[in-house]
Formats: C-alpha cells, sequence, structure tokens
C-alpha cells in the first residue's frame, strides 16, 4: 500500500487570512451604499415636515373649517378668504376631462396593442407612445392655449380664451400613453394560455380580451387607471396656461378656473415675502394636493391587492 | 328543418361576434391614429408658428422686449449647467441606492419601507418637489434662486427614475455571473465593481438619459422656487484661462431655463411673443425626443445584442 504523504497542516499565507482592511472597506461601503438608499425616506419627511410645518402656521390664521368650507379664495386681497374648495373644484373638472378622454382611449389603444396589433405595429407604436408621453408639459399647454381651445372656439364660440375644457382635454391626451402603456403590460403579463383556451372554444378575439384578458389583468388596469388619475390631479403646466388662474367655484369645464396647482405657479410669479400668510398658503394647498394624491395612491395599493391574480 | 334554423342562428351569432371584432379593431386603429393625428397636430403647429425664429442668431441672443431680436442663449446656458448639477447629485445617490437594493438589501422591514418610498415618491406630483426645494433649499439652506438650487430640485426629482432603471439593469443579470466571481474570491464590492455594474452601465444610462429628459422639461418645480424669467446675462464660465481653471461661481449665480423661458413667452399678449415660444417649444421638443429616442434604441439594441 502507498502512503499518500499528506501535507503539513499549517496556517494559510498571510496573503490568504481574514484581510481586516479589506473587510473594513468592505462595511464602509455597504454603509455608504444603505445611506444613499435611506435618502430616498429622508426626501419623503422633508416633504411631510414642510408642508406640514408650514401648513400648520397657517392654520393658526385660518381655522380649518372656514379651510374646507368657504366658498371664496382670496388670500391675496384685503377681504381674504381661505376656502379652498374653488381651487379642489378647478382640479376636480379639468381632471375628468383628462380622464373622460385618457381612460377610454388609454384602454382601446392597450387593448388593440396587446391583442390585435401585429408585432411590427406593436414595434413602432410603443416607442412613439413613449415619445409622445416624453414631451414636456410645458409644451402640451402652448398647444392647448394656441391650437386646441381656438379650435374648440369654432365649435362653440361661446368659449373663453382659458377654460377648463381645453385644458382637460390637452391633458387627457398627454396622460394617454402612461395609461396605455401599463394597461398593455398588464395586459400582456396574462399567460397565454388563458387565451388559448378562449380561443378553443370558439371564442373572437374582442370576446377574448372582455372577458378573459381583461378581467385576469384588472389590477394592473386599475393601477394604470390610478397612476392617470394621480397624474391628472397633479398636473400643473397646461392648467396653468389655458385654463386661467382665477379660483372659482364652477362644475361648468367651459369655465375658466384655477387649480391647487395653477395657484402655487401663481403665487409663485409674483414675489411674496417669505413668512407671510400668502406664502404659507402654497404650502396648506401643496398639502391638500399631497393627501388626494395620497389617497388615489392608498386606493391603487387597496385595488391591486384585492385583485391580484396569481398563475 | 329544425335542425338548418339552428345552423343559420349559430351563423347570425357568428357573424354578429365577427362584427364585433372588427369593430374592436377598427377603434382600436382609429385610437392610435388620433394620438398620431395629435402629436402631428402639435408639432405641425409649432413648426409653422416657430420655424422662422430659428434662426442662429435666436441661439447667440438674450431674451429682450422685442420680441424680433430676442433669443434663448441665457436659457439653453442655463439648461446645460442646470442639467449638469441634477445629473453630478442623481447619477451616484439613484445608482447608488439602487445597487444597495439589489445587491446589499437584506429582505427586512427597513429594506421594504425604502422600497415602498421609492415607488410613492414617483407618484409625488412635480409641483410637490418645488414647494420642498422652496423650503429647504431656498431658505433653510439659503441657497436662494441659484442654479444649485435649481440642479437638486430637478435631482430628487428623477432620483426615483434613476433607482428603478438601475435596479432593472442589475436585476436582469444572472446569478452566475456574481457566482464566477465569488468563486475566485473576489468580495461583494470588487463583484459589484468590476462586474455587475459594467455589464448593467448601458441599462443605467438609458435610465438615466430618460430622467434626464424628464428632468429638461420640467417647468412646475422650478416657477415654485422662484427663479426669474429675465434673465440677460450668463453667469461666469466654469472653465476658466487662468489656474485653477475651474470656477464654481456659477452655481450660486440666477438663471432661466428653457421651459421657463417658453412659459414666460406663452404669457405674453403679443403675438411675436408667442412665436418665440413656439421657436423655443421646438427647440426644447427636439431636444426630448433626441434624448428619449438614444434612450430607446439603446434599450433595443441592447435587448438584441446580449445574450447570457
Amino acid at each position: 500500500m502507498v502512503r499518500v504523504p499528506v501535507p503539513a497542516i499549517s496556517h494559510p499565507p498571510k496573503s490568504l487570512r481574514r484581510n481586516h482592511k479589506r473587510h473594513l472597506k468592505e462595511r464602509i461601503i455597504e454603509l455608504l451604499l444603505f445611506l444613499a438608499a435611506s435618502f430616498s425616506v429622508f426626501i419623503t419627511f422633508a416633504i411631510i415636515y414642510l408642508l406640514i410645518s408650514e401648513s400648520l402656521v397657517f392654520f393658526e390664521h385660518v381655522s380649518l373649517w372656514d379651510f374646507l368650507t368657504d366658498t371664496q379664495w382670496t388670500p391675496l386681497f384685503d377681504d381674504a378668504h381661505y376656502g379652498i374648495l374653488p381651487l379642489v373644484s378647478g382640479t376636480a373638472v379639468s381632471s375628468l376631462v383628462a380622464l373622460a378622454i385618457a381612460l377610454p382611449f388609454g384602454t382601446i389603444i392597450a387593448i388593440y396593442l396587446s391583442e390585435f396589433a401585429p408585432f411590427a405595429v406593436r414595434e413602432i407604436a410603443k416607442p412613439f407612445l413613449e415619445l409622445l408621453g416624453g414631451i414636456p408639459t410645458v409644451v402640451y399647454g402652448y398647444f392647448a392655449l394656441l391650437f386646441v381651445t381656438p379650435m374648440l372656439q369654432t365649435i362653440f364660440p361661446n368659449l373663453p380664451g382659458f377654460s377648463l375644457l381645453s385644458a382637460g382635454l390637452v391633458m387627457g391626451i398627454m396622460i394617454i400613453p402612461y395609461v396605455s402603456s401599463m394597461t398593455e403590460d398588464a395586459m400582456r403579463s396574462v399567460p397565454m394560455h388563458l387565451r388559448e383556451g378562449s380561443y378553443a372554444i370558439g371564442a373572437t378575439r374582442f370576446q377574448t380580451a372582455a372577458k378573459v384578458v381583461m378581467p385576469a389583468s384588472l389590477s394592473g388596469i386599475a393601477a394604470a387607471y390610478i397612476l392617470g388619475i394621480s397624474r391628472a390631479v397633479g398636473e400643473t403646466m397646461v392648467v396653468a396656461i389655458a385654463a386661467g388662474m382665477q379660483p372659482n367655484l364652477v362644475w361648468n369645464p367651459m369655465e375658466p378656473a384655477a387649480t391647487i396647482t395653477t395657484y402655487i405657479v401663481q403665487v409663485s410669479l409674483g414675489d411674496l415675502p417669505h413668512g407671510s400668510v400668502g406664502y404659507q398658503t402654497i404650502f396648506a394647498a401643496g398639502l391638500t394636493l399631497l393627501l388626494l394624491t395620497l389617497i388615489f395612491n392608498i386606493l391603487g395599493h387597496l385595488l391591486r391587492k384585492r385583485f391580484r391574480e396569481v398563475y | 328543418m329544425n335542425n338548418t334554423n339552428n345552423i343559420n342562428e349559430i351563423r347570425t351569432i357568428i357573424a354578429r361576434h365577427k362584427r364585433w371584432d372588427l369593430l374592436a379593431l377598427v377603434a382600436g386603429i382609429i385610437a392610435l391614429m388620433i394620438a398620431v393625428l395629435t402629436f402631428i397636430a402639435l408639432f405641425g403647429n409649432m413648426v409653422i408658428d416657430g420655424m422662422p425664429r430659428l434662426t442662429w442668431e435666436f441661439f447667440t441672443s438674450f431674451p429682450s422686449r422685442k420680441p424680433e431680436i430676442a433669443g434663448i442663449l441665457s436659457a439653453w446656458v442655463g439648461t446645460t449647467l442646470v442639467m449638469l448639477v441634477t445629473a453630478v447629485a442623481a447619477v451616484p445617490l439613484g445608482v447608488a441606492a439602487g445597487v444597495y437594493l439589489e445587491e446589499y438589501a437584506p429582505k427586512n422591514f427597513i429594506t421594504e419601507i425604502i422600497e415602498i418610498n421609492v415607488t410613492n415618491l414617483a407618484g409625488v406630483p412635480s409641483i410637490i418637489y418645488g414647494l420642498l426645494a422652496l423650503g429647504l433649499f431656498v431658505y433653510q439652506l439659503g441657497l436662494g434662486q441659484s442654479i444649485l438650487a435649481a440642479g437638486l430640485t430637478l435631482a430628487l426629482l428623477i432620483l426615483p427614475i434613476v433607482i428603478v432603471a438601475t435596479r432593472e439593469a442589475i436585476r436582469s443579470i444572472p446569478v452566475t455571473i456574481r457566482e464566477g466571481a465569488y468563486a475566485l474570491g473576489a468580495t461583494k464590492w470588487q463583484t459589484v465593481a468590476d462586474h455587475v455594474l459594467p455589464y448593467s452601465a448601458a441599462g443605467i444610462l438609458t435610465g438615466i438619459i430618460i430622467g434626464l429628459a424628464r428632468a429638461i422639461g420640467e417647468t412646475a418645480p422650478i416657477i415654485t422656487i422662484g427663479a426669474l424669467t429675465f434673465i440677460a446675462f450668463l453667469p461666469p464660465s466654469p472653465v476658466q484661462d487662468q489656474f485653477p481653471f475651474l470656477s464654481f461661481e456659477w452655481l450660486m449665480e440666477p438663471f432661466t431655463v428653457m421651459p421657463i423661458q417658453m412659459f414666460n413667452w406663452i404669457s405674453r399678449p403679443q403675438e411675436a411673443f408667442q412665436h418665440n415660444a413656439a421657436a423655443a417649444g421646438l427647440v426644447l421638443v427636439l431636444m426630448t425626443l433626441l434624448m428619449n429616442g438614444l434612450a430607446i434604441y439603446l434599450r433595443y439594441h441592447l435587448r438584441k445584442k446580449i445574450k447570457w
């Protein structure tokens, strides 16, 4: 029997031993990366802290009840009223007009691209829609004021130069790409065998889309709609340019009216002294806006949980 | 007899379903066409109004009270400098956060908070970032209405975009690459720095370009920090001919950017200014289209080339 010589066990050479310097460097890098990631949490806290602290000062001057029920918003006048309702109504009307365009069109485009369109069309249409979504909002504002409004005035001669209708329409067009691309992603993630099952029992493509694919991707579609809503509510430049800056408690889209975002822009364009009540109003308006979008985001989260289908 | 009736009935039903199918197809094509037509109207309208103003002088002149000699010199210089600050701030921070969440983060409560938070930040309206910047950068940190304040504001705004893009790019790298590196004795950071990051660089770059394209067109947060709209001078040049050759004075200077200049011209009553707005809008749209186009090209190109 041949004995294989066993090498004597010795400590590994120094270069292979646990290197403390190297270990320390790894830990420091990990810490730095962690700090970078936590920075986003810091941003959220900074936003919440700032909006709430400035709004608290505002609510020392104005009671919450007046803020929520007064029907006039005239903080910059001598006879100052601080009712958020006119701004909320402007936001609601312009958003509703926008959604009336964006949700149906976005959904139809998504159904077409996901269930009907040949590969080549989809490969061209998707990047095109993405480009459309990348156009700056100020450009859409220009388009609303100087193209859509004059065009609408030939149909409705009484339409004023600024209106919620034309701002809302253009906003709707602007949001179509977001809604359609998210809806399409949701529909395409439905597994192919569900469609094949539907085709096998003789359903058409439209029936398959409406009765199989859309119910199965409802959570994703709901998320897309919610994203569309919160974009419409938070949109600033289109309404600031095309809907006018006058706070107006109206429910008629043919009228001009300011939204929450428009008001913030209007105040920022003038120079209000830091610390004045006028300065704090924009933070109270901002807090209202943030709460509105937060409600929609939470709603979206719940809808997604409620309708989630797992394959 | 009954049988033929039945068959006819079935044929009618099939025909009806096929009609609906055709209707849906036509509706889809029409909806897509409307989107295309809107884009053509938007672009065509701006070309008609703005093209005559797009001369060399338009790029080399300051804004002016006289519309026919006004230009966008201070605006495009301002946009370039603000974007520089935005990129320098957002890229390292966003990529580092993406790397942490994808490669380092343990599955625990804190990680979940950070992830939910990034998703939520992406949904916050841009004007809210403007309010944050107004309170934090302009007043509490005392940066004033400077290029630095504007650049940092936009950096916060695009941070979620960069983080999400980084995560997606890193996630697409197979785990075998990492295992190979570990097997050769590389540390975690060596694996990330020498393998994961270089291989996902193009994907990360795509996200950065999309983020910057978004930042270039953002108007609302810049208005909110109170940026002046009439700037007829340039900030001091970052590059000097004397030692130390670099100067950072420009960071604290007042500025204007392309979308602000355009907004300013839109809100004036004279038609000649609106032609200037169209010309500025055209430049702005071309800039964002080029950047987004580059990003889309990169992504498609990558998808075809890389096979793990």
